[in-house]
């Protein structure tokens, strides 16, 4: 035996990763978030489910789209909302998440929603037994980033499948290739797990160097030829390429990168008639993808900020709007027609 | 002079026999040995008795970083795991790259008493890896170093390897390498592979550890000095080693024991308490170190104890220190893989964890056979023992097990330092 | 999981209507009761309200909708116009959201006028504490300013927990708070029936 029993990444109650989620508490979740994009037609876009309790955005790394986007949600529930941010370089050291955590408990946080630099700040925030709150991550080094993949996969039933036919179903059987720097990735890990859950066929196109090792166990193809995927794909999405990595030898030019796998207005042709093209923002126009395809029909990009709202909502509701998650949780069938 | 009779012990997990230390050796080794005349007479019945255990590589943080360890606490965690020398590591504030440094951690292991305390010297000037340290000084001082090493960072200078392996050669010394590419391990939070690809962690390949280890060998070979490789972690540097060493070339090697037991799928708990350097690796790897560890490709365990205070571990992973404590879990370890796995016999655990340690350390007194007229440094353990590790009974002033709660097999019972008791029932004395 | 299962949410105070009538539960109004009741029910809509010409039917999910959307037929039948018919969740306006897991929901569903200025006439199909009520009357409230509200329901039960009454009642069903009562209806359950039954005793532990 090499294993010590009981290091499994499972955390009930909590959204820290894609992978914690079943095909059925994503339909929810998807089906809640439709639920809940109606409320931001009404005159009044607010609900009182959440009146009362409070929900801390706790972020380490700054993120503007993120934040507003978490806190709209949890505003439009009626929730308190606290934005703590802990960026600067006098938290280098890992106590002030402890002694951030445990500040945070004593205000009385029903909810963290943390945006960490490393990798597992989530998860560990979630079973370190520093809070007692609910822990939501909002994006974790390059690990995952569980409600962007949401909204993306929300974004895809909406567009593939249609909002109202789309209820109760999952993504079974279209084809989503992901596209760009595979290995830094929080978005492309989540949206990989969370996809292959709903029943979608994965590829994702990257050069080698910006593959991680190990990539063969995830759920999902690997392929170095954009052109080759393209007319296969129902949507393509782009993931955002950091210049900086051209420096660490990642890709040789800019110029090279967005020839061999940028996507263009030529290469949007290619593909199928009513595929889409996605972007979680914010894009390096000219990089990975050309203005005239981010502004495009088929570029979803600011309807996936939209939706973004809606998902925070519907995962805030789920987590925190009974006396225990519905989400992430083992007994969600349980008791439910009382 | 006390003399204190052991009676029935299974010497090297041989036959049940008597030993009699006399003063600071062993007077008589036998059956049916007279009790009469015996200050002390221990039943040991069904336990082992072994050499005193010689750790190569072992942090003591003292000088510079007492609030994780001392000689004194480190010392008392080394007899309470069975050890009678330990190899102090040069990593300390100030580094221990002058004479002056080696003899102030020589001389506190003289004032603690538990265990002999052997200092390493660093073979670069502040383990900066630019400038040679003075290493015949170190060697001449009191404290004679024979072992020297950068451990914590690789010397990846072809040439300052090259030069201080040729240079120690005057003396008889080894460098022993932290084989790290540093390139290749940029940002590297766990082993490079499956796992870091879904967690998301900074990788650390094996080919960086694999890739020194075979330009260190090539080296070694070519300037016929011999180098001791510090804990190996993959099954390509023990394919690497053993290549080496049919080539009959002067290359020693260790491994940790928690890479003989632990994988990289620990991580996935996010818990920094298995965060360590050399990383975790895959249970392939824990497969081909233990049957070269049986093999004898591997020479021999080394604990590579790394005390850390708790705020250094109770953080994000990315924030946390490498390092685990291992001296007072090590045989157990041992006994775990090794032995109740059929690999090694006990004989060759002594082997493993006394003898040849002790030979590439040059250690004199240490490593000996349990016969009379050898100093009487030796090792008493309960093999039957069964019981949950628990780090708030730990000599060593830091926690950070990987072991907590997990239940071990053997203890150590009784430790002699040169006749004199400094572990008896399991207890410090 | 079936998810229509799961937007099948209780009500407030309602325990045990959906679920836990036990072997005991017998009939007390059949398919052709029930037809009658929503008959009368749409007729005296249209006579309260005056031709209902300015009627929006908002049914409350699960079985309130299918009550609305019958009555709708009804009132088109007796009108000759189509009356706005659409659905009302309560669920993000329950006052009991912390006694209990979070839940699905359900789909909220205005006709496209909207309702302000209208005559909205709620749908439910059991009136019991009346908490389901006062929670639709809080979402109502930030949909738009209806002329007057309105409420119809097939069974009601009594047992009221706050200050409210129905205005269009199928049947008044006096009952213990040991009874349940079951609305079943042919849409979800495949036949139209209301069903009296006992409670089964500390069926979950919850309240």
């Amino acid at each position: 035996m090499l294993r010590l029993p009981g290091a499994g990444p499972r955390t009930p109650g909590h959204l820290i990763s894609a992978a914690d989620l079943s095909r059925d508490e994503a339909v929810l979740i998807l089906d809640t978030a439709e639920e809940m994009a109606r409320v931001a037609d009404r005159p009044i876009k607010k609900l009182p489910t959440l009146r009362g309790r409070t929900v801390v955005n706790l972020f380490f790394e700054d993120s503007t789209r993120t934040r507003i986007s978490f806190e709209a949600a949890a505003k439009r529930l009626s929730a308190d909302v606290i934005n703590f941010s802990a960026k600067g370089s006098s938290v280098s050291k890992g106590e002030s998440l402890k002694d951030t955590a445990l500040t945070l408990e004593a205000m009385g946080a029903d909810a963290v929603v943390i945006r960490h630099g490393a990798s597992g700040a989530p998860y560990r925030l979630a079973t370190s037994g520093w809070i007692d709150g609910v822990v939501v991550n909002a994006g974790d080094g390059t690990h995952e980033h569980p409600t962007q993949a949401l909204l993306d996969a929300f974004t895809l039933r909406r567009r593939l499948v249609g909002a109202d036919a789309g209820i109760g179903r999952d993504l079974d059987g279209r084809r989503v290739t992901i596209v760009g720097d595979v290995l830094h990735s929080r978005v492309a890990r989540s949206n990989v797990l969370l996809l292959h859950t709903l029943g979608a066929h994965v590829t994702v196109v990257a050069p080698p160097t910006l593959v991680p090792i190990g990539v063969e166990r995830w759920p999902c193809e690997v392929s170095y030829d954009l052109d080759r995927v393209l007319p296969e794909s129902d949507a393509v999405m782009m993931l955002r390429v950091q210049r900086e990595r051209m420096n660490a030898a990642f890709f040789p030019t800019e110029r090279e990168y967005s020839r061999r796998y940028g996507l263009n207005g030529e290469r949007m042709g290619r593909m199928p008639g009513k595929s889409i093209v996605m972007h979680p923002g914010p894009m390096n126009r000219g990089m990975e993808i050309t203005a005239e395809v981010a502004d495009s029909d088929r570029c979803t990009a600011v309807e996936q900020v939209a939706n973004g709202v809606s998902i925070r909502m519907a995962v805030l509701y789920l987590l925190l709007g009974g006396n225990e998650p519905a989400v992430t949780h083992s007994r969600l069938n349980a008791e439910e027609n009382k | 002079m006390s003399k204190i009779l052991i009676r029935g012990a299974r010497v090297l997990g041989g036959e049940a026999q008597d030993v009699l230390i006399d003063g600071e050796t062993i007077a008589q080794v036998g059956t049916g040995l007279p009790a009469d005349g015996a200050t002390t007479v221990i039943e040991a019945e069904g336990r082992i008795l072994l050499p005193g255990l010689v750790d190569l590589h072992t942090h003591l943080r003292e000088p510079g970083r007492e609030d994780s360890e001392t000689v004194l606490t480190g010392t008392k965690a080394a007899a309470v795991g069975g050890f009678t020398a330990v190899h102090a590591m040069a990593n300390t504030f100030p580094v221990a790259d002058t004479a002056g440094v080696v003899e102030q951690v020589w001389r506190l292991g003289k004032e603690s008493g538990y265990c002999d305390v052997q200092p390493v010297g660093a073979v670069t000037v502040g383990l900066e890896g630019k400038h040679l340290a003075e290493l015949g000084a170190m060697h001449d001082s009191a404290a004679a170093v024979r072992v020297f090493s950068d451990d914590g960072k690789c010397v990846d200078d072809a040439v300052i390897m090259r030069r201080a392996l040729e240079y120690v050669k005057a003396f008889d010394g080894v460098i022993a390498q932290h084989a790290q590419e540093p390139r290749l391990t940029e940002g590297a939070q766990m082993n490079e592979g499956i796992v870091s690809a879904e967690l998301g962690l900074g990788g650390w390949p094996a080919v960086a550890e694999e890739s020194i280890i075979a330009r260190d060998v090539l080296l070694a070979a070519h300037v016929g000095s011999r180098v001791h490789i510090c804990h190996l972690s993959t099954a390509g540097s023990v394919e690497l080693v053993r290549w080496a060493k049919s080539k009959g070339w002067n290359v020693t090697a260790e491994v940790t024991p928690h890479h003989l037991l632990l994988t990289d799928e620990l991580v996935r708990s996010y818990n920094p308490v298995y965060k360590v350097n050399p990383p975790l690796r895959t249970e392939a790897d824990v497969r081909a170190l233990r049957e070269a560890l049986a093999d004898g490709t591997i020479d021999c365990v080394a604990t590579d104890h790394a005390p850390h205070p708790h705020e250094d571990k109770d953080c994000e992973w990315a924030a946390a220190a490498m390092g685990m404590v291992g001296l007072e879990t090590a045989l157990s370890v041992v006994q775990e893989t090794m032995v109740e796995t059929g690999l090694l016999d006990w004989a060759g655990v002594a082997d493993r964890m006394s003898f040849r340690p002790a030979r590439i350390g040059r250690l004199d007194g240490h490593g000996r056979p349990v016969s009379a007229g050898e100093p009487a440094n030796l090792t008493l353990v309960d093999p039957a023992y069964r019981g949950a590790v628990d780090p708030a009974g730990f000599a060593s002033r830091s926690r950070n097990t990987p072991y907590e709660g997990r239940e071990l097999p053997g203890r150590v019972t009784h430790t002699f330092l040169r006749g004199r008791a400094t572990v008896v029932d399991g207890n410090l004395a | 999981m079936d998810t229509s299962d799961t937007s099948e949410t209780g009500r407030i105070g309602e325990t045990g209507r959906t679920e836990g009538a036990g072997e005991a539960a017998r009939p007390v109004l059949e398919a052709p009761d029930i037809a009658r009741a929503l008959t009368r029910i749409a007729h005296e809509i249209v006579e309260r309200a005056k031709g209902a010409d300015d009627v929006v039917l908002l049914g409350i999910p699960t079985r309130g909708v299918f009550l609305a959307r019958r009555l709708a037929g009804k009132l088109a039948e007796i009108t000759g116009r189509s009356i706005p018919v659409g659905s009302l969740d309560i669920t993000m306006y329950r006052d009991d959201l912390r006694l209990r897991p979070a839940r699905a929901l359900a789909r909220t569903d205005i006709p496209g006028d909207g309702v302000d200025g209208r005559l909205v006439v709620l749908v439910d199909d059991v009136l019991f504490s009346g908490r389901t009520i006062r929670a639709a009357l809080d979402a109502l409230g930030d949909i738009g300013r209806p002329r007057a509200v309105q409420l119809a329901v097939l069974v009601d039960r009594g047992h009221r927990e706050l200050p409210i009454r129905a205005d269009y009642v199928g049947k008044n069903l006096p009952t213990s708070l040991r009874e349940t009562v079951k609305v079943q209806l042919a849409e979800e359950d495949g036949r139209d029936t209301v069903l009296l039954g006992l409670k089964q005793p500390a069926a979950s532990g919850e309240r």
